[in-house]
């Protein structure tokens, strides 16, 4: 018997959780593990197509439109305001886990409402942003490819200057792969956040219903929550990736 | 952070309540939940294993035919018209389907046999039985696991029938040949359905990864601390760790490569001319698929390898009657191998005109692999030494293992040195190492562990006769394949040829072609052998008429001979020692089982 009680206070002895988590949200943290590793492996793809660049947009240069202000020069202020929407969803997920740990089922449905509110303001920031680039580039990928394309259409996602008759090619092979990158992983980006609140809108629904009420736990909501949040990190990385280095 | 006992069917304080739920299992299940979409991990197993072996005989079938060809290759073989119609005209091979038919035995080998057959099976099997667990953490994500590699399968199954092939470009679909639809005849939709295929099974893959992490980690019964875990179950973390973490790098080159062929993108493309036009791609590099596929495909090879490392130690300690030697250093040899194998993917990229300073990391980080894999290699030996032998089925395919794996080792090491590797890339030599160590020998591992586990499957033995048999002509057939092989390599025979014989330096080959070829062919119809043995001993073999056939003390043999769904009847056994108690238990037996608790006075191992 003595053995017994002593595998059962050792942590690793077997008989519990060594983590004291159950095992939905270690599967959800391993696979936050593996998504960061495709994440990765885009990020990375990027940076070095973008270290043996000559050129480079300039982010600057590209984002500095906002809806409705027609042609007013604001560098940065819209993606901000996406970023801005993305971290404060992640903090109406946190007060929504929050409320979830005293089974508080009407807090928890109020912040999910936010959350979900977040999410969807993101994602239709994101629907504007691609049309707008869309609309200034004639197309989402593979654009830039035609080395006829006069200089005008694409000198002007470069620094002011920088483009000269040397590195014309160079701009516009940067361009195409500037382009491509950015919507595809951007887009891999939203599809995550879109699945996300696709997961917050039923967890809601649960809620509403009172199926973690009669569960005993509001563990969903935290394994949704660690997904959100870790949606939102990621964004932290693309956001630092595209629009600030 | 309290102490608490966590919530969930997942930890020992819950099991008393569940031992009343599975003590009346008895109850009639239809056969659809039974059989077809079970979530019972013994049922899973044996689905992942019977794909498997049906894949097998697919991608052993491809290489009969491609080998006909190479052996003979001014010979017309009638017969393969009647298997491949219109692809081998008057029973000659198409050498556009040559090369489908080698990138779909790689396909199918390495990814659907090896890697879902090998560790899909055996990690279902065992980590519940082997932990004491009543099933999976999560038993639907199981079952989910399967089905996506079953449609997987289906893709790959269609993609074989369709006009204009299979896809072709290799294994290794590398671009640009992979990433251009009119590049070969390959390169349309039989690459669109490879892809749609390989993407399921990332997803099955990771299904399965995630569960079998998480209930070894978190199910564990009590008493089994990670240290009285069999080296099957350290073998079957490290490899669903290894997938875990490197299918998600291949997936998202599956996605550019993906937007490269629908979407105009050049990820992968630069400048090319096809037919003298230009075509709308510039600035890609065909070399960074190449490094995202490697990077899933060098740790691929231990995923492929860590399952048969760890049955082999189980059944070589097991049948030889001795405690397995060196248990930690084999556990941290695992660690290293895992370590290492997210670190030397660049060696397989020697040839593509990388840096010679990189190159010279990776041959120094490559090499270091010889360290964990020599550890191993030398426990197996003295786990052997002096041990009471004997010579079982699935011992003779442990023994067969080892000695493959020191054969086919022992040729890695020569190609991990990149001065080396530029006369040797992509020639035979290759083609002979990769095929003894992670081929064969990963099969040897795989049917050491069939054999073995066989009577806790499906209640019976196979027969041993037929297993012999199977033992002698797959080893013999094995190095009479490979060995001559690396001899071509070394004279620079280059791999993935239609016909040596056009070539002037290839031409005095010929006769050792053939050779290699009848040998691969016996070899093939020896398999079938194990086969009919394997199904006609679901029905008809040997019944098991004791709990614990082996004498071994790990816990699957405590179950009874056919488990229900929860596998134990009552409660969950405790452990009290380390899995290797082969010793004298004082009533006349040469082990103690998992079970029994220490004696007075007796320290733990």
């Amino acid at each position: 018997m003595s053995q017994a009680t002593t595998a059962e206070t050792k942590v690793w002895g077997g008989g519990r959780s060594p983590f004291n988590v159950s095992y939905g949200k270690m599967m959800m943290w391993f696979f936050l593990l593996s998504d960061a590793f495709t994440f990765s492996a885009f990020l990375i793809s990027y940076g070095t197509k973008r270290f043996f660049s000559e050129v480079w947009p300039d982010a600057n240069s590209v984002f500095h439109a906002f809806p409705f202000m027609g042609h007013a020069d604001l560098p940065l202020l819209f993606v901000s305001l996406m970023t801005f929407i993305l971290i404060m969803s992640s903090v109406t997920m946190v007060l929504a886990v929050h409320c979830g740990h005293y089974g508080d089922r009407q807090g928890v449905t109020k912040w999910l409402l936010w959350t979900i509110v977040g999410g969807i303001c993101f994602l239709s920031c994101q629907a504007w942003e691609w049309t707008h680039l869309a609309h200034q580039t004639g197309g989402l990928w593979g654009t830039f490819v035609d080395p006829a394309t006069p200089v005008d259409k694409f000198e002007h996602f470069f620094k002011h200057g920088t483009i000269t008759a040397a590195n014309t090619t160079a701009a516009l092979e940067a361009s195409h792969s500037f382009y491509n990158y950015f919507f595809t992983i951007t887009g891999f980006h939203g599809g995550h956040v879109a699945s996300g609140v696709v997961l917050l809108i039923m967890a809601l629904i649960n809620t509403v219903n009172g199926t973690y009420d009669n569960r005993g736990h509001y563990e969903m909501i935290e394994k949704v929550g660690l997904y959100w949040h870790f949606v939102d990190l990621v964004w932290v990385f693309v956001f630092t990736c595209f629009y600030l280095l | 952070m309290s102490d608490v006992i966590i919530q969930g069917t997942s930890t020992a304080h819950t099991h008393d309540a569940h031992g009343g739920h599975h003590g009346h299992e008895h109850h009639e299940q239809h056969f659809i939940t039974k059989y077809i979409f079970s979530q019972d991990h013994k049922i899973i197993g044996k689905q992942f294993l019977i794909t498997g072996i049906i894949w097998a005989i697919i991608g052993a079938l491809m290489s009969v035919f491609f080998r006909l060809q190479l052996g003979f290759p001014n010979e017309t073989f009638p017969i393969m018209e009647k298997f491949l119609g219109e692809w081998a005209k008057g029973g000659k091979l198409n050498p556009e389907f040559y090369y489908a038919l080698v990138t779909m035995h790689g396909t199918i080998l390495v990814f659907f046999v090896l890697t879902a057959g090998l560790s899909g099976t055996f990690a279902n099997l065992l980590i519940p039985l082997q932990i004491g667990a009543r099933d999976m953490a999560s038993p639907f994500m199981n079952m989910l696991s399967y089905w996506f590699f079953f449609i997987s399968s289906v893709f790959m199954f269609v993609s074989l029938f369709i006009q204009t092939g299979p896809a072709s470009g290799g294994w290794t679909t590398y671009p640009p040949l992979s990433a251009l639809k009119e590049a070969s005849m390959g390169s349309g939709l039989g690459m669109d359905l490879w892809l749609i295929s390989m993407a399921l099974f990332v997803v099955s893959s990771l299904l399965g990864g995630l569960n079998y992490i998480s209930t070894i980690l978190n199910m564990r019964t009590k008493g089994m601390t990670m240290t009285r875990m069999p080296l099957t179950i350290w073998a079957l973390f490290f490899t669903a760790v290894l997938g875990v973490l490197s299918f998600p790098v291949l997936f998202s080159g599956f996605v550019l490569l993906i937007f490269d062929r629908n979407f105009g993108t050049s990820f992968y493309l630069s400048e090319i001319f096809i037919g003298g036009k230009a075509l709308s791609h510039i600035g890609g590099s065909a070399i960074l698929y190449q490094h995202l596929f490697w990077f899933l495909g060098h740790p691929e090879v231990y995923i492929i390898m860590l399952p048969g490392m760890g049955m082999a130690s189980e059944v070589l300690s097991n049948h030889s009657r001795k405690p397995i030697f060196g248990y930690t250093a084999m556990i941290i040899s695992l660690i290293g191998i895992t370590v290492l194998a997210f670190v030397v993917w660049a060696h397989h990229m020697f040839v593509t005109g990388m840096s010679p300073f990189l190159g010279s990391i990776f041959v120094l980080l490559t090499l270091l692999i010889a360290v964990p894999s020599a550890v191993k290699v030398f426990n197996w030996l003295t786990t052997m030494w002096k041990g009471n032998i004997r010579f079982t089925v699935p011992m003779m395919f442990a023994i067969g293992f080892v000695s493959l794996f020191i054969s086919g080792g022992l040729t890695g090491l020569f190609l991990g040195n990149s001065a080396l590797d530029i006369h040797l890339h992509d020639t035979y030599f290759v083609v002979a190492h990769f095929h003894i160590v992670m081929g064969v020998s990963a099969f040897f591992g795989m049917f050491a562990g069939i054999y073995h586990w066989f009577p806790k499957m499906f209640g019976r033995f196979m027969n041993n006769t037929l297993g012999y048999i199977h033992f002698f002509i797959t080893l013999a057939g094995a190095y009479l394949i490979f060995w001559p092989m690396h001899y071509e390599g070394i004279a620079g025979m280059p791999r993935r040829y239609y016909d040596y014989s056009a070539w002037e330096s290839f031409k005095n080959f010929e006769s050792l072609n053939s050779f290699i070829s009848i040998a691969a062919i016996l070899v093939f119809f020896a398999q079938l052998i194990f086969v009919v043995n394997f199904f006609v001993s679901i029905f008809r073999g040997r019944k098991m008429t004791t709990q614990n056939p082996w004498g071994s003390p790990t816990l699957e043999w405590t179950t009874p001979i056919n488990p229900g769904h929860g596998n134990w009847e009552g409660d969950i056994p405790e452990v009290y020692r380390w899995p290797y108690d082969y010793k004298d238990d004082g009533n006349g037996n040469d082990f103690i089982s998992q079970t029994t608790p220490l004696k007075p006075g007796e320290e733990a191992h």
